[in-house]
Formats: C-alpha cells, sequence, structure tokens
C-alpha cells in the first residue's frame, strides 16, 4: 500500500429527473484495496458503479483517477477517447451476466486476446501463449480455447469474462454482481480465484454485491447504501460483527442461518 | 434518339450529382473515411450496383470512355446492361480495354494490366462497413473509427488463424488505408489488395443501399492488415491460365461437363483475349465502342471456346454478392 490512494470520489451524486440514483457519495480507494459496495436492490449501487466507471455520466461531484504515470486525472473531464481506452487497459469491468461483457460469437481465446490486440500487439503466437496461460489462470482448460463461449458454463463464462479483463494487468476492476446468478460450489470456486487473483495481482477492486457472504470474503472494506446514500462504511469485518446505522443491522440480521 | 431526351445526362439530375460529387470530394480528403449521401433509387435493384452506378453517374462526362467490369468479366449480365445504361442515358463511348477506359466501374475485380494516372476505378460496394459482422451497432462502429479502435479486425484474423492456421479471409479483406482508417476493399479477391497500394489511379468506393461514399486517392497506402507472424500473402496458382498461359493473375475455375471437367482461366477476360490476340476480342470491342444499338448481344458461338462465354463462378463465396 502507497500513501496516496487510486482513486478519489468527492460528493457524487446522479439524478434520473428528480429521482435519486445515488446522492452525495465520498470515499477513497487505495491500491490493492477491495471495496465492498452492499444494498437491497435500487439502492444505487449499481448507479454508483455506472458512474465511477464512465459508463454514465454523474449530476454532480467529482471522480479523481492516478494514472500509471502518477498524474492525477479527472474523470469526467477526460476525453472520450482516453476514457476508452482507460477502460480497456488499466481497468476492467466484469458484469452479472458474462453475455454483456464478452463477445459471445467469437472464440474464448479471441475474448481473451481482444484487449492485447486493442493496445497494439501483432503478434499470433504471443496473443494466444497470453491466452492459453490466462485460461489456465482462471482454471479453464486449454482445449476449450476455440469454443465459443456459448459453449460455456455459467461458471465457466465467468471465468472468461474475468480473464478477458485482467489480460491486461489492469490495476482497478468494477464488479457488478460476479457471482450472480451462480450455484453456490461454483460460487465458492469463483470466489477463492477472484481472492487469489486480486492478492497475487495486487488489483484494486470495486464490488457491487447483496451478497454480503461475498462481501465478507472478497472486500475489506464496505459502504452500506440506502435510497441512494451510503449509511455507514467502515472495515467489513467491524461492519458486519458491529453494525452501527439500523438498515445495516436489519441487514446482518437478515442473513439466513442454515 | 429521341426517347432519351426525357433524361437528364447521364440519368440522375444535377442536383443529385453535384450531392455525390461533395460526398466524393470528402471521401477524397479523407481517404478509407465513409461518407454518408443520399442515395437515390436506381432503375435496377439493390444488389446490382446502384452505389457504383450513382458515382459513375456522378463523374462520367460526354468524353469519358467507360469499362464496366463484373467479376472480372466483360461479358456477364451487370457489365453488359450497366455498359448498355451509360451508352443509352450519357451516349458516351464504351470499351472493354483497361487501357482505352478513363472511368472503370468493377464489381470486384481489379484490372489485371496496371492502371494509369488519370484513370478513375468505381468499385460497386455491398457493405461498406469492415467491422459489420464483429459489431452489428453502426452508432459502435462509428466511434471505432474515430477514435481509431481496431483491435476487434485483428479478432476476427485471429479467430481465422485459430480455425484454419492461417488467415482464411479471400476476398473483401480489411485494408488501412494511408495508416489512419480501416476499409473494406469490396468483396474483391484479396489477390487484388496489392494492387491498391499506391495506385495512381483514383479508386472510388459506392454502396448505395448503405449510402456511403469513400475513396482513395492515388498514390495512397493501402496496407492489408496482419500479423506479424502470419503475414499477409494473396493467392496463387499452381498452373497458369488454360486459355492464354498467363501466370500470376487471378483465374477463376469454369466446369465444362458433368463429369468433373474444370480448367482455370484468367477472370480478367480482357486480359486474357489481349494476350492471346483474340480476334473476336478486338472486333467485339469495336462493335462495343459504337454509340447507339443495343450491346450485350455478345453470341457465345462468336467465340472458340464456349466455357469462356458462360458466366465464372463468383467469387463471393456464399457472401451476397453485389
Amino acid at each position: 500500500m502507497t500513501d496516496e490512494p487510486l482513486l478519489r470520489v468527492s460528493a457524487l451524486s446522479k439524478f434520473y429527473g428528480s429521482r435519486v440514483g445515488c446522492e452525495n457519495v465520498t470515499f477513497d480507494l487505495w491500491p490493492g484495496e477491495v471495496l465492498a459496495v452492499v444494498g437491497e436492490s435500487g439502492s444505487g449501487k449499481t448507479t454508483l458503479l455506472n458512474c465511477l466507471s464512465t459508463r454514465l455520466l454523474p449530476s454532480s461531484g467529482t471522480a479523481s483517477y492516478r494514472m500509471r504515470d502518477g498524474q492525477w486525472r479527472e474523470l469526467y473531464r477526460m476525453s472520450e477517447a482516453e476514457r476508452r481506452f482507460l477502460m480497456r487497459t488499466d481497468w476492467g469491468f466484469v458484469h452479472q451476466n458474462p453475455a454483456d461483457g464478452l463477445r459471445m460469437t467469437v472464440s474464448a481465446g479471441a475474448n481473451v486476446g481482444e484487449r492485447l490486440m486493442a493496445v497494439g500487439d501483432r503478434h499470433y503466437g504471443r496473443i494466444r501463449a497470453t491466452a492459453v496461460d490466462w485460461l489456465s489462470r482462471v482454471e479453464i482448460d486449454e482445449d476449450r480455447i476455440d469454443d465459443e463461449p456459448r459453449a460455456f458454463s455459467g461458471g465457466m463464462r465467468q471465468r472468461l469474462q474475468i480473464a478477458r479483463n485482467l489480460v491486461t494487468g489492469p490495476r482497478l476492476v468494477f464488479m457488478d454482481e460476479p457471482t450472480g446468478g451462480l450455484d453456490v460450489s461454483v460460487q465458492a470456486r469463483l470466489l477463492d480465484l477472484l481472492r487469489r487473483l486480486v492478492t497475487d495481482l495486487g488489483l484494486a477492486a470495486i464490488v457491487v454485491t447483496h451478497d454480503l457472504a461475498v462481501a465478507r470474503l472478497l472486500s475489506q472494506r464496505m459502504m452500506v447504501m440506502k435510497d441512494g446514500r451510503v449509511v455507514e462504511s467502515g472495515l467489513t469485518d467491524r461492519v458486519l460483527d458491529d453494525p452501527r446505522a439500523p438498515y445495516t443491522q436489519l441487514l446482518v440480521s437478515s442473513i439466513l442461518q442454515v | 434518339m429521341t426517347d432519351i431526351a426525357t433524361y437528364n445526362f447521364a440519368y440522375l439530375d444535377e442536383q443529385t450529382k453535384r450531392m455525390i460529387r461533395r460526398a466524393i470530394l470528402k471521401g477524397i480528403a479523407i481517404p478509407g473515411y465513409q461518407v454518408p449521401f443520399a442515395s437515390r433509387e436506381m432503375p435496377m435493384p439493390y444488389g446490382w450496383g446502384t452505389g457504383g452506378v450513382q458515382v459513375t453517374a456522378s463523374i462520367i462526362g460526354p468524353d469519358d470512355v467507360l469499362k464496366v467490369i463484373d467479376q472480372g468479366a466483360d461479358d456477364t449480365t451487370n457489365a453488359v446492361s450497366i455498359r448498355a445504361f451509360f451508352k443509352k442515358v450519357a451516349k458516351v463511348a464504351v470499351t472493354t480495354e483497361t487501357a482505352k477506359a478513363t472511368i472503370i466501374q468493377t464489381r470486384h475485380r481489379i484490372p489485371e494490366q496496371p492502371l494509369t494516372a488519370g484513370q478513375v476505378l468505381v468499385f460497386q460496394v455491398p457493405i461498406p462497413e469492415p467491422l459489420r459482422f464483429l459489431e452489428p451497432r453502426e452508432t459502435e462502429t462509428r466511434k471505432m473509427h474515430a477514435l481509431e479502435e481496431y483491435g476487434l479486425m485483428h479478432v476476427k484474423l485471429y479467430e481465422d488463424i485459430a480455425r484454419h492456421g492461417r488467415i482464411a479471409t479471400t476476398y473483401a479483406y480489411p485494408v488501412k488505408v494511408e495508416g489512419r482508417y480501416v476499409m473494406d476493399p469490396s468483396p474483391t479477391p484479396k489477390f487484388d489488395n496489392p494492387k491498391m497500394h499506391r495506385s495512381p489511379a483514383l479508386q472510388l468506393f459506392g454502396a448505395g443501399r448503405e449510402k456511403r461514399i469513400y475513396a482513395v486517392p492515388p498514390f495512397t497506402g493501402v496496407v492489408s492488415l496482419d500479423f506479424e507472424d502470419h503475414p499477409f500473402e494473396v493467392q496463387t496458382f499452381d498452373q497458369p491460365c488454360a486459355l492464354c498461359g498467363a501466370e500470376n493473375v487471378y483465374l477463376d475455375e469454369v466446369i465444362l461437363d458433368d463429369h468433373g471437367g474444370h480448367m482455370f482461366v484468367c477472370s480478367d477476360t480482357d486480359h486474357c483475349e489481349k494476350r492471346r490476340g483474340d480476334p473476336t476480342s478486338s472486333s467485339w470491342g469495336d462493335r462495343a465502342e459504337g454509340a447507339g444499338g443495343a450491346d450485350g448481344q455478345s453470341s457465345p458461338s462468336s467465340t472458340p471456346i464456349p466455357a469462356l462465354r458462360a458466366d465464372p463462378p463468383h467469387n463471393g463465396e456464399g457472401k451476397e454478392a453485389e
């Protein structure tokens, strides 16, 4: 961990007409830190994530990102070309539905290789070797490299999506319900994998989830949202073990005990 | 000839030609960039070269000599009818000889004989967007062109190598123009791609249904995309043309009978006939150059080899040819 954060978000708000998407969100994210954003559906988690990843423009507020050269850049003042370049090099976005983040009609290898080709790699052998390496890191057999993701199971698709995002060595990954729609054993393996990759690569990540167990496993810090506002934030263990805001207490006590 | 007095010169009205010329000028100013234009209804169906015909109609003048080829041949339906069209509505001279033509409208070939400065090659384009089959959203592909995000184009080539062990794209092979725009050279065989590079002739592309015009000005760099370890290469044929013996030209396979008999002949009929010194070739050419009269009645019996007069097989394997 360095002294300087990676991302600084200040008073970020997004309104859909008179309705609130998210309001007055302020936080810093440090390199290598995993921040979980939890809350019930409609609480503004995804709006916040989309604003941060510049897929949506906020109504007010600022977000600054420390680029690889150490320069601070205001995200919403960058040109679209710069934002898109950032999106496919230094950032990753893992969608809840893998079909949104993958090209379903090209092979797994090409899905992983696309970002490399987008940043100018023009050597087939090298691209393929990198794709093979990344597939093995996300536990996909090498002989599935030429199969289309359509032929993959949900868990495999999600792992492929993760490989596709991490291949350029991003520093910040946004994840929107990465384990949504997967059964529990597949979820468990995916979480193991994510935890290992995040630690190995020193990734910073913002994970949106409504699953408190996922948040506990993955994240060091946590923000609880309700009606577009952050009602509580702090270390994940502290928030889950000693919730202070009434809503957080409700949320934590709503976990089913098996 | 009173019946054609009702047509404006070259069929299109002057305002339309002006609009198309503006699009052409913009295209020339930004090599490889697809300029939208208000494509008109033409007296032929989409897919038969409505884009090319509009471009030709806008640039042709009374002194021009027009050649029209279809898959390299001067005597197939599309070529014959477009040539007859311009002979009727513009009363221009037409020819089948590459060297004599000032404007060559082409469907999917570039003549074997090198073009010279002052000639204009007009391509008929079915799908101008090279990224179309990879990214169906037009809003997104325009953005990708604007921001020069062409990684996706290589994804297609990657897929080819992964599936076939080599780049299996043989036509509509994507090129980069003057180091900037990625362009679809229309479904010409990739054999013709190198001919576009720094060609002294002006190359114009018209897509009627898709309403796009683009251009490659003379002496402009046109580079076929490839990988460092899988460089671009053109088709090769292991035998020469069965009629004229030409090598290093693009050949069509012609089926001769129902027993598997076939031969490979030049797809460029003018080139082949010239090489053979075929007397029917020159007389046919002369006949075609005469003004007025129905063209395209070239009888199969006028040539010693009937197979040559048959429509050559189309190169655009399975793809909608235009």
